[in-house]
């Protein structure tokens, strides 16, 4: 059983949700990352998306971007972030990890040489957001084999027959984009995402996560109520970008805004 | 080519975020519904006549070809169209198609200004709002575009992240389409991008191959034995090439440009040295480092400035059938001056790497054989890059 499955499965006994940060890896600093990993994690992090950085992020609002960009400048892809996982790996055996990112350096990589690499990293997801399920068959093959989970993204607009091919094709959680929009943007609509979560689950069996334009500790108990995970990006990547020339300074506060998600879910 | 879901051999497909999938197949039926529906067809041939004026000439390059000493040389006069270059014989189709789609708001990317204008242009008379997406490098080489495009009523926004050319632009269309995909119709300017637009744009662009089929058996009683045309993304080149692709005898030349030299890595030429990958919504040949992140781009001209390539010129590339070649800033320069100072016709600095290649082939064939060159675009855009690299104040 994957790691994302038997997490996914324990919360749920527990009655409890997943909250699930982003960071993405080298910003603002390669030795930044896997320290923030672990404080995550301590703070009640479930699961961690680790964003890899890439030059043309068509997907994310400008806060990721900038990420991506101070973590390029520093020569950070997906060869390093594979590494960094290695690394975090040494102290935590438990907490699932998943890419994020965009298909290009895997394909320049080579999909057999990723899902290799991948593996002996202990990576536990890929979620690729340019590679839709009709295209996706090789590379899930290739991770599957490998006990690695794909995760895809679903929209708002996502009608029920691709819900099916995501669910046929992907594994871990499906990850539900909530608005239509780039990451980062403001409003949620807490009724929509309602509505559609309940389409969805028609569809599938997967747990849900929920991303875009959850911000605070409000936001993710609205949420957290109706998925099954809580996915924050861009608030935590706003905390860096504030502070950027003080990096304990950045830390702190990314451990009490996961603290205090944790504490409003939990309640 | 492409099947059913835009696949060129390996190359096309569709690879875009999820949110864009429904708008990807709504386009996609409209497409294929349209380009069977006589009456939208009879309205493009119309559009196309009267208000872009085909056909465009083709014109024997007398004085020119003297001077080589070689083939015939022949130009697809695309520099004669309304706007000035190639680029709005797609335009038009496209906002017919979002016009019948009842898309209300057209987005659109650009590097040279090309085809910001001619999107600026038929937004103008259909009434549509019209946002375009500039590099802000760009936007500064490129002024009296940016200066048109704002007299057709359209907003350019200069793009600030990454490289701020053309694939910036790309990628910042790409988010406001994902935002607003309700009302808005993304009109992409070449033959990149996800599936249907490669073979969309191809369709549009290949009257300029029609035309030019027709044009050469009447003025010469054959076909030509060697077509050339430049290579950005690669619409005007696909537009001319496709419909002689099953002429066995005909060498067909697509010229990229080698910015400062392709040995100097400084250069926008993918397919004669970059490797495939997947960027802006298809897998095409690109220029990528080691960890898949995109290199930066180099070129005098704007309109080439940019690293991918539409997929069905990899596919034509792994099959043979083409032949991808390269000309550096200088020699493109060379080939501006010679077709300005000896036909009186001031080209783009895009074609003029069609044009440089062309100085390179014709002494090499016989009198008798003719070369058709695409001049795709005329060079009133690039007066303030040319003036400013000879060191002329204007």
């Amino acid at each position: 059983m994957s790691r994302l499955k038997m997490r996914f499965e324990a919360l749920a006994k527990s009655g409890r949700k997943a909250l699930i940060p982003f960071i993405t890896a080298g910003d603002p600093n390669p030795d930044f990352t896997v320290p923030m990993l672990h404080a995550l994690v301590a703070a009640g992090a479930d699961v961690i998306e680790v964003g890899v950085p890439f030059s043309d992020p068509m997907a994310d609002g400008p806060v990721i971007q900038r990420a991506s960009e101070r973590a390029l400048e520093h020569h950070i892809g997906l060869s390093s972030v594979l590494t960094l996982v290695t690394e975090f790996r040494k102290k935590d055996q438990l907490t699932p990890i998943v890419l994020m990112g965009y298909l290009n350096p895997i394909e320049i990589m080579g999909y057999e040489a990723f899902a290799n690499v991948a593996q002996r990293a202990e990576v536990d997801g890929v979620l690729t957001v340019d590679l839709p399920p009709e295209e996706a068959e090789e590379c899930v093959a290739l991770l599957k084999a490998r006990n690695i989970d794909t995760i895809f993204l679903s929209a708002p607009n996502s009608p029920p027959e691709r819900i099916r091919k995501m669910d046929a094709l992907g594994s871990g959680y499906l990850y539900y984009v909530s608005l239509k929009g780039v990451t980062g943007a403001s409003h949620l609509d807490t009724e929509n995402v309602k509505r559609k979560l309940a389409e969805i689950r028609e569809n599938t069996d997967l747990p849900i996560a929920v991303g875009f334009g959850i911000k605070d500790a409000k936001t993710a108990k609205t949420i957290s109520v109706l998925a099954d995970g809580v996915v924050v990006g861009s608030a935590f990547i706003k905390k860096i970008e504030e502070n950027l020339d003080n990096v304990e300074k950045v830390k702190a506060e990314i451990i009490a805004l996961t603290k205090s998600m944790r504490q409003a879910m939990d309640s | 080519m492409p099947d059913e879901r835009g696949h060129f051999g390996p190359y096309g497909g569709v690879f875009v975020a999820e949110t864009l999938m429904p708008a990807i197949t709504e386009l996609n039926e409209a497409y294929q519904r349209y380009m069977k529906d006589p009456s939208f067809m009879a309205e493009l041939d119309d559009d196309l006549n009267h208000y872009v004026g085909r056909p465009s000439p083709l014109y024997h390059a007398q004085r020119w070809s003297k001077v080589l000493g070689g083939a015939q040389i022949y130009l697809k006069r695309e520099d004669l169209n309304h706007t000035g270059a190639h680029k709005v014989n797609n335009t038009v189709g496209q906002a017919l198609l979002a016009k019948r789609m009842g898309k209300t708001r057209i987005i659109a990317e650009t590097g040279a200004g090309q085809h910001g204008v001619a999107t600026a242009t038929v937004a103008a008379r259909l009434g549509l709002e019209c946002v375009v997406y500039m590099g802000a490098v760009d936007v500064k080489r490129q002024k009296l575009n940016v200066y048109r495009m704002k007299l057709l009523g359209a907003t350019v926004i200069p793009v600030e992240s990454g490289s701020r050319t053309l694939k910036d632009a790309l990628n910042e269309a790409m988010r406001d389409w994902v935002t607003n995909i309700d009302d808005t119709f993304y009109i992409i300017g070449t033959v990149a991008g996800p599936h249907p637009y490669p073979a969309m744009v191809r369709d549009f662009q290949t009257i300029i191959g029609r035309e030019a089929k027709q044009q050469c058996q009447e003025m010469t009683g054959k076909l030509p034995d060697a077509l050339v045309a430049c290579v950005g993304g690669g619409s005007n080149a696909i537009g001319l090439f496709h419909p002689f692709i099953d002429d066995s005898s005909v060498k067909i030349y697509g010229v990229e440009a080698a910015g400062d030299g392709v040995e100097t890595g400084r250069h926008s030429a993918p397919l004669c040295a970059g490797r495939p990958g997947v960027l802006h919504g298809n897998r095409t040949y690109l220029m990528a480092d080691d960890d898949g992140e995109i290199i930066e781009t180099h070129s005098i001209s704007a309109g080439l400035d940019y690293p991918g390539v539409g997929p069905e010129h990899s596919w034509l590339k792994d099959i043979g059938r083409v032949d991808y070649v390269n000309i550096n800033d200088n020699e493109a320069l060379e080939g501006f001056h010679a077709l300005t100072k000896l036909e009186g016709i001031i080209p783009a600095l895009e074609s003029s790497h069609a044009l440089a290649y062309t100085m390179k082939l014709a002494p090499t064939m016989r009198h008798d054989e003719t070369i058709i060159v695409s001049l795709s675009g005329r060079g009133d855009k690039d007066m303030h890059t040319m003036a400013e690299r000879e060191g002329i104040q204007i």
